[in-house]
């Protein structure tokens, strides 16, 4: 197991910037309305029969000005990229050379968007016969745009936030699935807790609406098909319907936000992570038991906001080990948001902090009673992101006192 | 060596095993062997056919048998000969019982073209094909195979599983830096008391056509065909890109406390780190050279030494027009009227550009210079490029002594990284 904490009460950790861009809208104040609102925004028919929560259109221009820039991405990096300057600008931080120039930022991506008339036209071409040596290479060279790779490279999300945003100075990336955000957050928070780093910019974005991602998941039956259902209520029709969003946050040390005046929404306190190798029934149950008692003292005016996924059998081990800590409100972003995949977590933590920084839990939208209403402003909120195959991280964010 | 801690109160940082394999053999023996010699492993690929390619030769690891195969397949086993090797050498835990965490620099996995097309003779000649069609032979079980093989974190979590390393594996990638990012992940993790161990490995087993197709298209790669074995020319006049190659590299990293205290053997230091993004463009380097710079000047200061204490540089060293010219720039501007004495020589010239593997590879190259004190040649160096004024060590390796070694990485999107590496804590 890993875990990072800030041990020194000098390396408090902040969250200071928040930037949501998703099928409910883009912003705080959108997602906020949207969440209490319990809206979700599926497209059942585009992609039938499997569901989607479709990209809520927004004018990239006010994040990305140049023309030629947003040409040069895929929609994950424009959703990416226009994320990451909400947060920035939700930080106070757009403009502000200096610190953007020495900011560290940690992405997890995903990446590899197909050209899918490429690919299908080689296929067809093969299916009538055509199978000379070369006519791979033929049809490549010839059809594909020389700048895709760019779009689809999975550092190129961080490159076009360097590019676009000034943010110069560390810059990883991290891939592999849900547990790619989990890390993002662990180490960035790590590496400022030690004073190895003083600010950093977190996060993720997915363009769900892709086929040829539905066929990865395919491969393994993990699409949600014909009708959506909240996470919880899936039932036999288990599995997940990918949405398109991009969630980053601002994270720095407390001294850091002090000095620079920065207010924050909350503070990120803990965040561990564990591979349970999954070879037996209850490993995943057991091992989220196990970050749970490494994630910090934990009151009793807490929520939990997961990433359950709906697949099988990660979601029921999780229910189960939900079922051992029933004082906790519990809330599935995958609901509303659908399954962002690496940017799930850094989804989940940015709810956290919006609503600990709202002073209320955004209302339960589960029609089995496993999530319940919460009354009081929660002064901690527990971020779970379990993987749908691997991986599993949990997050402590809570109100700075 | 006393102190357990560097002069900035870290735990030292030591390297106790290594592993590589490159297009010239497995194993440090061999590949120091050839290295050295001045050998080449670029060959015309036979791998799959090269009709319509501008580019028809490659550093591949074709001696490595691996059963299915793909990229995904060949990167995962390269990576595991590495660890295998690194960990055999420290004598650290058991084969299977890693007592730290892996960072895993590693290409982006992603479905390739074999089981592209198994998914279009699935669909059937009399259908046509789309995604739609393919979408409907992918489930029921078939491929479920597929599912597992192409997820991003599939290395990561085998290599995880295979040697027991603990915690949640990091798959990473900063383009031809990832090698670098992974050793310096490592790093941090020890120096901030995280881990008394680290399992840094880097691997890249990507030689297909449509990777080919990629970089071709980019106009990044050399066209020099013929022979294979002088395409990649370093910082000579007549360079025209790099050439892609497979390999892989792995360091076991553990802090200077906890290797002496099981009386392991200290093959190296990782004195330092530095790294800085460049925002200028996608592909090229800022031309006022000051992300490079910048980097340079991160590690030299990380480790806390001046740029007089650096015996030898490691090149990025790819062989395009561009990368040469800017490292040149960025080591002038560092290190003054010395650039055109300290030796800078490319591993790239003989090996390739290992892509997601370099960094690491590189690193155990670096070791290795410092263990032997013979620094590698850079080959095909006949016409220089009077504007890149280097001792490239041209040709031949060099006896000398070597206290301290920079390894440099640029990569796409800009992510420079440089590693400090040394015998003796400094």
């Amino acid at each position: 197991m890993t875990e990072t904490k800030s041990s020194n009460p000098a390396a408090e950790v902040w969250i200071t910037g928040i930037g949501l861009a998703t099928s409910l809208g883009e912003g705080l104040d959108a997602h906020w309305d949207a969440l209490n609102q319990r809206r979700i925004n599926v497209d059942e028919k585009g992609f039938a029969p499997y569901i989607v929560h479709p990209w809520a259109p927004v004018n990239f221009d006010s994040q990305i000005p140049k023309k030629g820039d947003q040409r040069q991405m895929e929609a994950w990096q424009r959703i990416g990229t226009y994320a990451a300057g909400l947060a920035l600008e939700s930080a106070g931080l757009k403009g502000n050379k200096e610190i953007l120039a020495r900011m560290d930022m940690i992405v997890a991506a995903g990446g590899g968007e197909r050209d899918l008339a490429v690919d299908c036209n080689i296929l067809n071409s093969e299916a009538k016969g055509n199978s000379a040596p070369g006519f791979l290479n033929e049809r490549l060279m010839n059809d594909l745009r020389p700048t895709l790779f760019l779009a689809q490279l999975s550092n190129l999300l961080a490159g076009n936030i360097a590019i676009v945003h000034g943010v110069t100075g560390s810059s990883r990336t991290f891939m592999g699935e849900e547990a790619a955000g989990v890390d993002a957050a662990r180490i960035a928070l790590a590496r400022i807790a030690a004073g190895q780093s003083d600010i950093a910019l977190i996060g993720g974005s997915q363009n769900g609406e892709r086929k040829d991602l539905l066929v990865l998941y395919e491969f393994g039956d993990f699409n949600l098909t014909d009708k959506f259902a909240p996470v919880w209520a899936r039932g036999d029709k288990r599995g997940f319907a990918l949405g398109s969003g991009g969630a980053f946050l601002v994270i720095e040390s407390r001294a850091h936000a002090e000095a620079r005046g920065a207010k924050p929404y909350a503070r990120l306190t803990n965040v561990v992570a564990d591979l349970a190798r999954r070879n037996h029934p209850g490993e995943v149950t057991a091992t989220l038991e196990k970050l749970w008692s490494k994630i910090g003292k934990l009151g009793n005016n807490g929520a939990i906001i997961t990433g359950a996924t709906g697949a099988e059998p990660a979601t029921s081990e999780e229910r189960a080990f939900l079922g051992e800590h029933p004082d906790f409100a519990v809330r599935a972003s995958g609901t509303a948001f659908g399954h962002t995949m690496e940017t799930q977590f850094p989804l989940g933590l940015a709810l956290a902090a919006l609503s600990i920084s709202r002073g209320a839990l955004f209302p339960p939208n589960d029609p089995t009673g496993l999530e319940v209403e919460m009354s009081n402003p929660p002064t901690q909120i527990v971020v779970i992101g379990t993987g749908h195959w691997r991986g599993e991280g949990m997050a402590l964010v809570e109100a700075i006192k | 060596m006393a102190a357990t801690r560097d002069k900035f109160g870290r735990p030292i940082v030591v390297v106790t095993g290594m592993g590589v394999v490159t297009s010239l053999g497995t194993g440090k023996a061999d590949n120091w062997k050839k290295l050295t010699a001045g050998e080449s492993g670029i060959r015309t690929i036979t791998r799959f056919p090269t009709d319509g390619l501008k580019t028809t030769m490659a550093g591949t690891v074709d001696f490595i048998p691996v059963e299915p195969f793909s990229s995904t397949d060949l990167s995962e086993r390269l990576g595991e000969l590495v660890a295998e090797e690194a960990i055999a050498q420290a004598g650290i835990g058991t084969r299977s019982d890693f007592p730290g965490p892996l960072f895993l620099a590693v290409a982006p996995v992603e479905v390739e073209w074999p089981q592209r097309q198994e998914l279009g003779r699935a669909i059937g000649a009399s259908t046509e094909v789309d995604y739609d069609a393919m979408l409907r032979v992918s489930g029921g079980g078939r491929f479920a195979q597929y599912h597992r093989r192409f997820l991003f974190g599939s290395v990561a979590d085998h290599l995880a599983e295979k040697f027991g390393t603990k915690g949640s594996p990091i798959s990473l990638s900063t383009a031809c830096a990832s090698g670098a990012s992974a050793i310096q992940l490592g790093v941090e993790a020890i120096r901030r008391g995280e881990a008394d161990a680290a399992l840094c490995v880097a691997t890249d087993g990507s030689v297909n056509p449509e990777a080919l197709v990629r970089f071709s298209l980019l106009s990044a790669l050399s066209t020099h065909n013929e022979p294979p074995q002088a395409a990649v020319r370093p910082f000579s006049k007549n360079r025209d890109g790099f050439v892609m190659a497979e390999g892989a590299g792995a360091l076991v990293l553990e802090s200077y406390e906890a290797a002496t205290a099981r009386g392991a053997q200290i093959l190296g230091i990782l004195a330092g780190c530095g790294e800085l993004a460049d925002s200028f463009h996608r592909t090229r380097s800022s031309p006022d050279g000051k992300p490079i710079i910048g980097c340079v000047r991160n590690a030299l200061s990380d480790a806390g030494i001046v740029s007089d204490q650096i015996d030898y540089i490691n090149a990025h060293g790819t062989g395009t027009p561009e990368n040469d010219k800017m490292e040149y720039l960025g080591i002038s501007s560092v290190f003054g009227e010395r650039a055109k004495q300290i030796p800078v020589s490319s591993n790239k010239s003989m090996v390739g550009h290992t892509l997601s593997a370099a960094g690491a590879v590189e690193a155990v190259f670096s070791l290795l210079t410092l263990e032997h004190q013979r620094i590698p040649p850079t080959i095909n160096y006949d016409i220089p490029d009077p504007a890149i004024p280097f001792d490239v060590v041209p040709n031949k390796a060099r006896d000398a002594r070597v206290t301290a070694v920079m390894s440099n990485s640029f990569g796409f999107g800009g992510q420079n990284a440089s590693l400090i590496l040394t015998r003796e804590p400094v």
